[in-house]
């Protein structure tokens, strides 16, 4: 993989790269895996409706007319089987990438990834690999509730074998993806349903994102703020609201979740001595928690900083847009936070109500 | 001709027509962004629910999928709680939390719905187990797509409901589509479900024409037998037709999955039309107006709820 281009630039446009085009992160994605089934035709996607008039919420648009139903297919509602059907195919050589339109439907599957396709080329002795990419959405807004909102990555964290990606702009979701497509091993793919039509300037070739290095998209100097998958855009938001008040934020996106680089996190809160890990699920055991502990870890006695976790309220997500949107982390929320830890003696600061709206979120309408 | 007499078509009419009438006051209501909330409309398949909910007995349970309005309506959940729960509302039969995904109305013996697919087959084991133990021959009835089919659990169910001989009623709504993938490209043989739930050892019927009659019917045979215990589950597959999108107010024949040649003959053989031409007519006269008059109130009840307090945000994670 010499010949790639491996990303060392900052991606989203805040961060001012301006290689590429802009692309929607739907796009980018269907870019990604559009050129690697052109380059290498043992990879194929599977997954219910992949190949409808709606194209998984166009992040397969125009796949069937060019590869055809050999390679790519919906299947059954079958997620159990599908999941070993695919983990089968990886072991045989081939490079499935099976999907799923929302991450809480991965709770069928957990028997095969986990017992399956973490364990397989360990316990097969280094004999077998399972070059497998799933690819899940998370939902938000718009009635998702219980069971079409949930941001599980963290539970994929947990378990050696896997590997653990949430791109959170459409750059990233190309160079991710096509790693993830070469990884030998399974990669939990997670992506977030308000972030297809965020855009940002991506590279019309290809090029690997491969895990290991966490990215500053942007610098500060008072509070380091990590975000997770969507939760990285409220933080950028959250920054441009806290330099209102005066108040410098270094926002880090992990970008990989396992392996995860947390030198770059430790390298930041070395100087901020303030932390804030805003998650995509909830804070109990989460991505948050292990960041955290990590960097606790890595500063040692002599390293003194302050941490909060936020994340999804510690209760069900409901229905109702009214108690909804307590639910969820908010620029406002995060500024907030962060504005406290940074000022601590400067009392209740809230910021401006006009600048703290959730633009791209108010463009969403539903069903989907 | 049905054999059913006047009562029971009264009944069921006003069933049918009560469900129809309140989905497309919700599809009308939908652009106004007043339900944000997915939407899996039941207009076209009331019989299914109404054939099975009408011979069950007020203590029987019911409960099926995230798209449930009508077998809610038809077994007889609170249609305010209904609408002001599509609204959000803490007056909502799931008092906002759970939407039109998750309905539930244990007062009127409605159990719960469930977004994921096939996920409440299982369930109604569970409770049919309790059902059993209780001994006052009592049933569930569980609602599925044509999709449930498909999952391990569904054969699970069968499997184990057959060997405990649960008074579970399973409920086919097949439609033919799952969201817009045909039932031909998903099973191998798509016109022997029934014939292969027999295979578990349990009674299955096929109703093709969509008929309310025939689906009461079947259900009037068979429950006495199960209320005493000589029959366990049996399987009621009905065709039927989603006239919507699969989510969302919309038609959708210009998307080219299907088109409006394959809708014509179940627009043709709509039951509610069907049975209200056995009515006399001043007495479907009086149904319709009662009907809009019970469809108005919970709109009106709806929009002049209050939404959940923000405390509710955290009411009800633990009993
Ligand atoms: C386990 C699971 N997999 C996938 C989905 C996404 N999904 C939602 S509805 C649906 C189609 C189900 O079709 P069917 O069971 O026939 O019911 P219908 O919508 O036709 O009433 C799918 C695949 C889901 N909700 N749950």
């Amino acid at each position: 993989m010499s010949t790639l281009k491996t990303a060392t630039k900052p991606a989203p446009d805040a961060a001012g790269n301006t290689g590429g085009r802009v692309l929607r992160y739907v796009d980018a994605l269907k870019e990604a895996v559009e050129q690697e089934m052109e380059r290498d035709d043992k990879v194929f996607v599977m997954g219910l409706d992949v190949d409808d008039h709606k194209a998984l919420q166009g992040s397969t648009r125009g796949l069937l007319q060019k590869f055809g139903p050999d390679r790519i297919f919906t299947t059954p509602l079958a997620e159990d089987a599908m999941t070993g059907a695919a983990i089968g195919a990886a072991m045989a050589g081939l490079r499935p990438i099976h999907v799923h339109i929302r991450m809480d439907f991965l709770m069928l599957s957990m028997n095969q990834l986990i017992n399956m396709a973490a364990k397989a080329h360990y316990m097969y002795g280094g004999n077998i690999k399972v070059p497998l990419v799933v690819r899940s959405i998370i939902g938000k807004s718009w009635g998702q509730g219980p069971q079409h909102s949930q941001g599980l990555y963290s539970t994929f964290m947990h378990f050696p074998g896997l590997k653990v990606v949430a791109p959170s702009n459409a750059h990233d979701a190309k160079g991710c993806m096509l790693s993830a497509i070469r990884d030998d091993n399974p990669v939990m793919f997670v992506e977030h349903r308000l972030l297809y039509p965020t855009e940002a300037y991506v590279p019309e070739e290809q090029f690997e994102l491969p895990p290991g290095k966490s990215r500053v998209v942007m610098p500060g100097d008072d509070v380091t703020l990590v975000g997770i998958s969507n939760m990285l855009v409220e933080c950028l938001r959250g920054r441009e609201l806290l330099a209102d008040a005066g108040v410098s934020a270094e926002i880090i996106d992990p970008i990989w979740l396992s392996p995860l680089d947390t030198d770059t996190i430790v390298k930041s809160v070395k100087k901020t001595r303030r932390l804030i890990v805003v998650d995509n699920g909830w804070t109990m055991c989460g991505a948050g928690a292990e960041i955290a502990a990590r960097v606790a870890e890595a500063l040692g006695p002599e390293g003194k900083f302050q941490v909060e976790r936020m994340g999804f309220a510690p209760t069900i997500c409901p229905t109702s847009p009214s108690i909804e949107d307590q639910f969820y982390p908010n620029p406002a929320r995060i500024a907030q936070a962060a504005h406290k830890m940074v000022r601590p003696k400067a009392g209740e600061w809230t910021p401006d109500p006009e600048r703290a709206v959730l633009a791209y979120q108010r463009q969403f309408r539903g069903p989907f | 001709m049905p054999e059913a007499d006047t009562q029971t078509i009264r009944r069921v009419y006003a069933s049918l027509r009560l469900i129809r009438r309140f989905e497309e006051e919700v599809a009308r209501i939908y652009p106004e962004d007043k339900i944000k909330s997915p939407v899996h409309l039941s207009i076209g398949q009331e019989s299914v629910a109404v054939g099975v909910c009408d011979a069950l007995n007020k203590d029987d349970l019911a409960g099926g999928t995230y798209r449930g309005h009508a077998t809610y309506i038809a077994k007889g959940g609170d249609i305010n709680g209904l609408m002001a729960e599509l609204y959000g509302k803490d007056t909502g039969c799931t008092r906002g939390k759970g939407g039109s995904m998750h309905l539930c109305d244990i007062q009127n013996n409605v159990v719960g719905s469930s977004a994921v697919v096939g996920t409440t087959v299982p369930i109604a084991l569970g409770y049919a187990l309790a059902l059993k133990r209780e001994g006052k021959g009592r049933v569930i009835a569980s609602f599925m797509g044509d999709g449930a089919t498909e999952e391990g659990v569904f054969h699970e169910s069968l499997n184990f409901a057959a060997l405990k001989r649960l008074p579970v009623v399973f409920v086919l709504e097949n439609n033919f589509f799952a969201i817009h993938t045909p039932i031909a490209r998903r099973q191998a043989v798509p016109d022997a479900i029934c014939e292969r739930v027999q295979t578990y050892g349990i009674p299955a019927y096929r109703v093709t024409d969509a008929d309310v009659f025939k689906i009461r019917n079947i259900m009037m045979d068979a429950l006495p037998k199960m209320r005493r215990g000589e029959y366990g589950p049996i399987f009621i597959e009905c065709h039927t037709y989603r006239w919507r999108e699969h989510v969302g107010p919309a038609n959708d024949y210009d998307s080219g999955y299907r088109s409006t040649d394959d809708l014509k003959p179940w627009v043709d053989n709509d039951q509610i039309p069907r049975v209200a031409a056995m009515l006399d007519p001043d007495e479907r006269a009086a149904i319709d107006a009662q009907v809009e008059k019970d469809v108005a109130a919970a709109i009106a009840f709806a929009e002049k709820s209050p939404f959940p307090a923000a405390k509710e945000l955290y009411t009800h994670v633990y009993a």
